[in-house]
């Protein structure tokens, strides 16, 4: 390629023009602050293209790769690289920074600067996440994005913010706690090395691998979130500003499922086999139980923050029943996911933003006043209810295939979603957005302006486009997921 | 790409791009231009269909992809289309019903802002929505049809519920259209569960989703036992085909998932009359004919299958007995007749299923618009006891209508006759376990529908004008007080109807030979030499007057005119005796009258169940369990442990000093007691 180091760019693009954002300082100088965020954003976007242009998908390797030496002492490196499985993470990544700083547009009037910043920091923060070879490097990004994702609740959050900040952060902090010595257990294991590549290489005893494995897990399922440890993200959706919530859901969930592909699954094969049973079950759970729990809430943020628990047992299902098309599948849902709840966080916003509420209770008849917006939340949500043409759908229909693959009554409990996930998606949306006009503040509402319709609409084409022809994305992810399952497949220790 | 398979590719694309035109400039198109860019739409694939049907009859197939969606796990998954006789039937149908109903909905939607509260937004074009929505449904309906493979499938049989779903709820406003559109699709999504399933087991058997790949491996799939439950082995062919055919009685609404098509009828009656008559509501029907090499393994299935039509066949028929709205006894009508496709599936007879889900779709659809008709006449008034005497008021309507009910009840020569005669000797003559059950059933169900058809008929166009009696009334209030006077509807109304009608009248006597015992489905349809019902018929048959003139000797036919004379002497020559016996049957009439309580039932059980245990996961779960005693009691259990902490770090020298002598001495005991 252009030899140019396309990953650094995409990670401190971002970053550095966060801090230009961030330099620009009060709100005397917001405009200006904004525009600039806009064009790093989308610049940042743009230099992540070619990750996908110039992408091999012939080979399992790492591509676009990057190594300097960065603490000799403890040969720690400034090690970046990507993979079928992670590329798509940092266009995807790159592509909803943008939209999340089109979104905050009007609706921030306070410190925009440095909303803004934080997101574009947060962004960069994020491609380190998924571009990391290194597990220091990996940790540090890990942790640091935590940061911006805790000052962005705690700052333009809701009333009950510092709650849920806190919630937050010490829920995943204390995670990533039991991960850090796993990394050093690793690192001595290795025969002191921090190279990923080293350590899916290693051979490592099953019992090790089993605490390894709960290490990890630890770490990620926090992350995800996974059934039990779940209840932070509720919590965090409902007082995070609508920007946070949609990187929250699309992006930061997908760092604790990448996790497991980076970690768990490669270096703890035999381990995750061991526990695949376990994992199953969670996921199970998760989608049935938390199906069960979205159906009865009355604040739709609520409700979508649980329908993405739900989706995520998708993926981690996926992950766990060791084919390609439950781990493609997956992967295929976690990109999906990061459009459509990415989505339906913002069409709550909108609402939130006219109303200044998020209880279904308040709403009914939107669409006499607001029929565009209606349109768009229809198609979204069905998005969300895995109907076929929408990118919804492609991931559910590999993960429950590959599912009755492995088991019938897996994919038994996996396909339940049909039905629950249709009922609490048009349930909300029938009460919301159908009926008579319910009150006089429905009455006054304004249908979407431009800028609303423009970050919808690009939405909206993406969900479509991908639902109407997803091969360009699995093609991608073939040489690297069979890779991986080989790596499963075969005992280790 | 050959010309032909431009053709293919034309005829889905076409309404398509009519829907498209119409649904997002609908605005600057107007009225009249939404309603011709669809018509056009669907005319042109209608003529192509026509093209298509004739290439096929000189013997050319297609079997082949237009491109691949996705692959994954040595799995391909492609849209592509598969042309033969069964999909040819059903695109001829679906675009000849279509471009039908089009051109009816311009008379049927022309006031339909009086449908909307004045100051909605949502009402703002609405007919060219409305346009939009019947022609993307076409599209779904035929990708559906026309597929080589169960994603394709499955794509289509989503989207028509889309569409559907739209449809029923198409009037937004109004609570009962709403209710009505999410328990469609809810009910519809329990069907798809099911086939969903069963697509899956495919896959994981046969490692591919083409159809013609999945039967030329169906002996693996007969061969291969599962025991899905330890200790029961069954054969997996039974598990696949049970679990698609689930997904034909959501879609197919056949007993129990058969609940939300009455409901259906909140919809505008165009959308009746297309989806939930003539095509969507078949989708489940043709696919089982579709896959008859699988379901010919399996008589376990077979037997399933006949049973579950056989319910419906019957039991909704009774049903529309007592319905009082005029569009509510088309529907159980639907149903029941359904029951007699889903019958003749099960009984082997899949041409005879085909052939009466193609008759049914000209009856039916000419009973629907013209109940809409009648509608339109009567300002939105729906119910029949509001009605009476109509017929010197729409001799056309009347006419088309009394050809819908004459076939609809299966009186020779009329269409309906030839097809639902073929289905209940297919069930006599059926092999399949539960046959004779079927055919008690099918039997009595033709008493039943001789006497709802003219029920219908008599209860709407003969006897006493009793809408001159009404009192003021309307779910629309647009100003249409007093009585009204009735009047025949435009041509955009009639015209279609009269086109139906034609159908109606002889589509069966022209189709029956090729049909049904000229192998005029070729290798499209298999059956098992050991299910010889339409073999044997086919020995018996002597052209249609001979069937005619056997026809007027056997029993169902008696029964038929013996439920029309019942339904005469009711509501004609004693038109006092219906409450009379209503009063004396009790309960019996109660339960008619509550559906069986199916959708109460559902509304308790399922509905309610499902928000109770919901709250009490998140109630119980998530809040007094994992954030209550893991999450808050952990912070908890710090605070607990840090309080007693606290008081070691008093800040008194001496306690410090004490406590370090005290473990130094621990200490040294241990240390010295040491092994």
């Amino acid at each position: 390629m252009t030899g140019l180091p396309l990953l650094s760019i995409a990670i401190w693009l971002p970053i550095v023009g966060g801090l230009l954002v961030l330099a620009t300082g009060s709100d005397r100088n917001a405009g200006l602050a904004r525009l600039l965020a806009m064009v790093v954003a989308v610049a940042g976007f743009m230099v992540t293209v070619p990750l996908y242009i110039g992408f091999d998908t012939t080979t399992s390797d790492m591509q676009f790769t990057e190594l300097r030496q960065w603490i000799p002492r403890f040969n720690i490196n400034y090690q970046l690289g990507v993979d079928g499985i992670s590329v798509l993470f940092i266009l995807l990544n790159s592509f909803i920074t943008p939209l999340v700083v089109l979104a905050g547009w009007k609706v921030i009037e306070e410190k925009a600067a440095q909303y803004m910043a934080a997101f574009l920091i947060m962004s960069g923060l994020m491609n380190g996440i998924f571009s990391a070879l290194d597990a220091v490097l990996f940790y540090v990004f890990f942790e640091a994005s935590l940061i911006p994702m805790y000052i962005i609740i705690g700052v333009w959050g809701g009333p009950n913010r510092v709650y849920a900040a806190f919630k937050f952060f010490l829920y995943t902090l204390l995670g990533s706690l039991l991960m850090l010595v796993a990394l050093i257990y690793l690192f001595f294991q290795s025969g002191f090395s921090f190279n990923l590549l080293d350590w899916h290489q290693l051979r490592i005893p099953l019992t090790a691998q089993i605490y390894l494995f709960l290490a990890f897990l630890m770490a990620f399922a926090v992350k995800v979130p996974m059934w039990p440890v779940h209840t932070w993200l509720p919590d965090a959706h409902v007082e995070a500003p609508t920007g946070g919530s949609v990187v929250l859901a699309a992006i930061m969930l997908k760092l604790g499922a990448y996790g497991f592909l980076r970690f768990s699954l490669p270096i703890a094969p035999d381990a995750s086999r061991e526990l695949a049973w376990m994992m199953i079950a969670l996921s199970l759970t998760a989608v049935v139980y938390i199906g069960f729990v979205a159906l009865v809430q009355s604040d739709m943020k609520k409700l979508i923050a649980y329908s993405s628990i739900s989706h995520m047992g998708f993926v981690t299902l996926g992950f766990f029943i060791f084919n390609s098309l439950g781990v493609e599948g997956a992967l295929v849902q976690m990109i999906s996911h990061g459009f459509i709840s990415g989505a339906m966080f913002l069409c709550v916003g909108v609402l939130y933003d006219r109303m200044h509420s998020r209880q279904i209770a308040d709403y009914g008849g939107v669409v006499n006043t607001m029929p565009r917006f209606a349109a768009l939340f229809m198609f979204f949500a069905m998005a969300n209810a895995g109907l076929p043409a929408t990118s919804g759908f492609v991931g559910e229909f590999m993960v429950i295939l590959g599912a009755v693959q492995f088991n019938f009554w897996v994919g038994f409990a996996a396909a339940t979603t049909l039905i629950l996930g249709a009922a609490y998606t048009l349930w909300m949306y029938k009460r919301v957005v159908f009926g008579a006009v319910a009150n006089h503040h429905v009455a006054e509402l304004a249908d979407i302006d431009a800028r609303e319709f423009a970050i919808l609409g690009l939405l909206a084409l993406c969900v479509l486009g991908m639902g109407l022809y997803p091969f360009p994305f699995t093609e991608v992810m073939h040489a690297s997921v069979e890779n991986l399952l080989k790596h499963v497949a075969v005992p280790k220790f | 790409m050959t010309d032909m398979q431009q053709l293919y590719l034309l005829v889905p694309l076409a309404p398509l791009a009519g829907a498209i035109i119409a649904g997002f400039f609908g605005k600057a198109i107007g009225r009249a231009g939404a309603h011709w860019v669809t018509i056009l739409g669907v005319f042109v694939s209608l003529v192509a269909s026509w093209f298509i049907y004739q290439d096929v009859e000189r013997g050319n197939l297609f079997n082949g992809t237009v491109y691949t969606w996705a692959t994954s796990g040595g799995l391909s998954f492609e849209v592509g289309f598969l042309i033969d006789k069964l999909t040819v039937t059903m695109m001829l149908v679906v675009t000849f019903v279509s471009l039908m109903v089009h051109i009816y909905t311009i008379g049927y939607m022309v006031h339909d802002e009086d449908n909307w509260p004045a100051d909605s937004l949502a009402g703002r074009n609405s007919y060219q929505r409305f346009f939009a929505y019947i022609s993307l449904f076409t599209f779904s309906m035929l990708m559906l049809v026309m597929s080589n493979n169960f994603l394709q499938l499955f794509f289509g049989w989503e989207a028509v519920g889309l569409v559907s779903y739209l449809l029923i709820g198409f009037w937004s406003t109004r609570p009962t259209a709403i209710y009505a559109n999410l328990k469609a699709f809810l009910v519809n999504r329990v069907g798809d569960f099911g086939f969903l399933l069963g697509i899956g087991l495919i896959a994981a058997y046969c490692g591919t989703l083409n159809y013609t790949e999945v039967f030329a491996l169906s002996q693996v799939l007969s061969g291969t036992t599962v025991e899905l439950i330890p200790g029961l082995p069954w054969m997996l062919v039974t598990v696949v085909c049970i679990c698609l055919f689930i997904g034909a009685m959501g879609k197919s609404a056949q007993f129990p998932l058969h609940v939300w098509l009455p409901d259906s009828m909140e919809g505008p009656t165009p959308i009746s009359a297309l989806i939930h008559a003539a095509t969507m509501v078949t989708a489940g029907i043709f696919m089982v004919a579709r896959m008859s090499p699988l379901f010919e393994l399996s008589d376990a299935a077979l037997s399933f299958v006949i049973v579950i039509g056989a319910i419906t066949a019957f039991f909704m028929a009774l049903i529309a007995i007592v319905q009082t709205d005029i569009k509510r006894v088309v529907a159980y009508s639907t149903l029941s007749q359904l029951g007699y496709m889903t019958v003749a599936l099960g009984a082997s007879a899949y041409s005879a299923a085909m052939f009466h889900l193609a008759t049914h779709a000209f009856f039916k659809a000419v009973l629907f618009l013209g109940a809409g008709s009648v509608i339109i006449a009567m300002h939105h008034e729906q119910d029949m006891r509001r009605m009476g005497g109509l017929r010197k008021y729409m001799p056309i309507t009347y006419l088309t209508v009394l050809i819908g009910a004459l076939a609809n009840a299966g009186f020779p020569p009329f269409a309906g006759f030839f097809s639902k005669d073929s289905i209940i000797e297919a069930v006599r003559l059926s092999t399949t376990p539960g046959a004779s059950f079927a055919y008690l059933m099918v039997l009595a169900g033709v008493f039943v529908g001789g006497l709802y058809s003219f029920r219908l008929v008599f209860f709407a166009f003969h006897g006493k004008e009793r809408f001159r009696d009404a009192e003021p009334h309307g779910h629309d209030d647009h100003g249409h007080h007093g009585p009204v006077e009735p009047k025949e509807s435009p041509w955009v109304v009639t015209v279609p109807l009269i086109l139906l009608a034609i159908p109606s009248v002889i589509a069966g006597w022209v189709m029956i030979g090729p049909a049904l015992f000229g192998n005029y489905f070729g290798g499209a349809i298999y059956i098992a030499p050991e299910h010889p019902a339409i073999a044997r018929m086919a020995a018996d048959f002597h052209g249609a007057m001979g069937m005619i003139a056997h026809g007027l000797m056997t029993l169902p036919f008696w029964l038929a005119l013996a439920g029309a004379a019942t339904a005469w002497y009711l509501y004609i020559a004693r038109p006092d005796l219906p409450a009379v016996i209503k009063q004396k049957s009790g309960v019996l009439a109660r339960i008619l009258e509550r559906k069986y309580g199916f959708d109460e039932f559902n509304e308790w059980f399922f509905a309610g169940g499902a928000r109770l245990l919901g709250r009490g996961l998140w109630k119980v779960g998530d809040q007094t369990l994992i954030d209550g005693l893991v999450v808050n009691g952990s912070a908890k259990l710090i605070g607990w442990v840090a309080s007693i902490v606290r008081l070691f770090q008093s800040g008194y020298i001496y306690q410090y000093a004490f406590s370090m002598i005290i473990g130094v001495f621990v200490l040294l005991t241990l240390w010295m007691n040491r092994v």
